[in-house]
């Protein structure tokens, strides 16, 4: 079941990759740098930090808007996702039970509050990432990942490992289909014929890559990939690259949510 | 055990980074070096492979819990070193950017702990020595259980001490220890059956293959002097692993062991690794002083004071209704677009 699903699921994001929006259009270095540089700016923040990451949302909030990105397929991605985070942030409230006063006579655990920052972090990151391959396709990263200056030899891994993922998965597929079609309960689902299996797919690779490589030497390979695609970085990408910068920074330096909760305070007493 | 962004410092992210960056840099030029064309597809359906091998589970035996492969030291052993660490990391960075496993911050040291111990020290200290000369089966499933489990129990101790020096979770040393260690090591038992049982399999069944795969042809022979250093290295790790078992009868007992073989009673996170870092940020200098200035008082104030910042009241107040006010703008923007857009259409 979950495999159809992974599969699924990798196919769906694929698909996101090819629209054609404003965020599409940018150039893949542009985007690569913006995510890295909200990335580190996200996860700067002290530990203790809750109020001062909620502006950041916006950048995913807009990624997802202007590129048309199904809100709830990013939100599932969140939820589902990588456990650890939760499995060693859950035990922030068992360890740390100072107590802080949050307004009147609220009283919280300051575990509760580290918590809630790892949370927020982690859906700030995660949807950071998922965004970036919805909107610059897998080929696209590993294209600005070589041109800013990562060896040709990882990316034209990337390229290629991206490339028969599908056609392997299937066989994978096809290969579980058989397993389950043929055992009753646990029987047959064990470490003994997991590892034939496995076995098999890997004798199959092997065969696969020759034929590969046999294809590829009769069209002329010498050992490197050659792209026809264009790329250029233009005058939008610069500015997108900055305004982004510019807000982060921004963002870091000044509690803008503070400042903004501060100025309605003022005005309603 | 995906290390995960929300729980790094940015500074021990780009340490790790760093890292990985030179050890890809280094094994692409090795690659590049004695360029064998036809490993070149090879790598690159291999790693599909691995990939599609990660997502069949398995009945684990005794438990009925379901498992599945981590795949470096299969990796290892048929492409050798430099261009399994490539398929791993490789496999590793798709995995991050569609499953998210993880994040991107942290992709760096899930490269290094999943990476580097199986294909830089496992395979080449521990299943290549043991089995030479045409190993039968038993020898093998030896070598790889021992291998595989050395290196997924480095890999945890990594994640252990990674998520240490970044401050962010209030796990005790020990009690971490204690939570990761076996987990994997029953991990690292299966996964070392399993890949026992892989490269049986494909031997029999396949034989010319080991013969003409890159793996077969001979290593830099002898010991260097780094060998030896990476040896000293994985017997500290391993000596750490098996002593926090003891950790739990003995409160003491890990403090005891940590002396022994650091020579003070405190692991060195406090001021050698913390000032190192500290140097590291300086050349990266990455929002200069605020930041930092703040998360290294909060680890010296760790010990001592609570580290929580002064409240009061009024500040808090104004922070929550700050925060509200926002996430009312960020969804009335998204909403808005979303709006605009769908009149547009």
């Amino acid at each position: 079941m979950t495999f159809d699903k992974e599969y699924f699921n990798i196919g769906y994001l694929d698909r996101l990759s090819y629209r054609d929006t404003v965020i599409h259009r940018l150039d893949s270095r542009a985007k690569v740098i913006a995510t890295t540089i909200f990335i580190i700016t996200v996860i700067s923040y002290p530990k203790y930090e809750v109020i001062s990451l909620v502006p950041f949302f916006i950048f995913p909030v807009l990624l997802i808007t202007l590129s048309d990105t199904p809100f709830k397929f990013v939100l599932k991605k969140i939820l589902v996702v990588s456990p650890f985070a939760v499995f060693i942030g859950i035990f922030n409230p068992l360890f740390d039970t100072r107590t802080v006063t949050l307004a009147h006579n609220a009283l919280i655990s300051a575990g509760w509050i580290s918590l809630l920052s790892i949370m927020m972090k982690f859906a700030l990151t995660i949807s950071a990432a998922i965004l970036l391959v919805a909107t610059t396709s897998f080929p696209g990263v590993c294209n600005a990942l070589q041109r800013l200056g990562i060896p040709a030899p990882f990316t034209s891994q990337l390229f290629f490992l991206y490339r028969y993922i599908f056609v392997l998965m299937e066989e994978a597929m096809r290969i579980v289909r058989a397993r389950d079609l043929r055992s009753f309960g646990n029987r047959g689902t064990g470490i003994k014929v997991f590892a034939r299996l496995i076995g098999i797919l890997l004798v199959r690779t092997f065969e696969r890559a020759e034929r590969i490589y046999e294809a590829m030497l009769s069209r002329g390979f010498g050992g490197n990939m050659p792209s026809m695609r264009q790329f250029r970085f233009t005058i939008s990408d610069a500015v997108f690259v900055f305004l982004t910068m510019a807000f982060f920074f921004a963002l870091r330096f000044y509690n803008i949510t503070e400042m903004i909760g501060r100025l309605i305070q003022g005005i309603t007493v | 055990m995906h290390m995960a962004d929300a729980l790094l410092s940015p500074a021990v992210g780009a340490t790790f980074w760093a890292g990985t960056l030179a050890t890809i840099a280094y094994c692409s030029k090795k690659l590049k070096e004695n360029l064998d064309e036809k490993s070149i597809p090879l790598m690159g359906v291999l790693g599909a492979f691995i990939f599609a091998a990660q997502m069949i589970n398995f009945t684990i035996p005794a438990t009925g819990s379901s498992g599945h492969l981590g795949g470096g030291m299969i990796l290892a052993i048929i492409l050798g070193p430099h261009a399994a660490f490539l398929v791993m990391a490789s496999v590793l960075t798709v995995q991050s950017l569609f499953f998210a496993d993880g994040g991107l911050l942290a992709l760096g040291c899930n490269i290094w702990n999943l990476g580097i111990y199986p294909c830089f020290i496992a395979y080449p200290l521990i299943y290549k020595p043991l089995t030479r000369n045409n190993p039968g089966n038993g020898r093998i499933l030896f070598a790889s259980l021992l291998s595989s489990g050395i290196g997924l129990q480095m890999g945890a101790f990594s994640v252990v001490i990674e998520t240490l020096l970044s401050g962010k979770s209030e796990l005790p040393f020990g009690t971490f220890l204690l939570l990761m260690q076996p987990i994997h090591l029953g991990i690292g038992i299966v996964e070392g059956i399993v890949t026992a049982g892989v490269i049986g399999y494909v031997r029999t069944v396949r034989p010319e293959l080991f013969e003409s795969v890159p793996s077969s042809r001979p290593l830099a022979a002898g010991i260097s002097p780094k060998n030896v250093l990476v040896t000293f290295v994985i017997l500290a790790a391993i000596t750490g692993g098996a002593l926090s078992w003891f950790a739990s009868t003995f409160p003491d007992g890990l403090e005891w062991s940590i002396e022994k073989v650091y020579g003070k009673a405190e692991l060195p996170e406090k001021d050698g690794i913390v000032s190192v870092l500290k140097r590291v940020q300086e050349k990266i200098a990455f929002l200069p002083d605020y930041a930092f200035k703040k998360s290294e008082n909060e680890i010296k104030q760790e010990g001592a004071a609570p580290s929580w910042p002064g409240v009061d009241m009024g500040t808090s107040l104004s922070g929550i209704l700050g925060a509200l006010i926002v996430i009312g703008v960020i969804m009335i923007i998204g909403v808005g677009i979303r709006a605009v857009r769908r009149n547009k259409s």
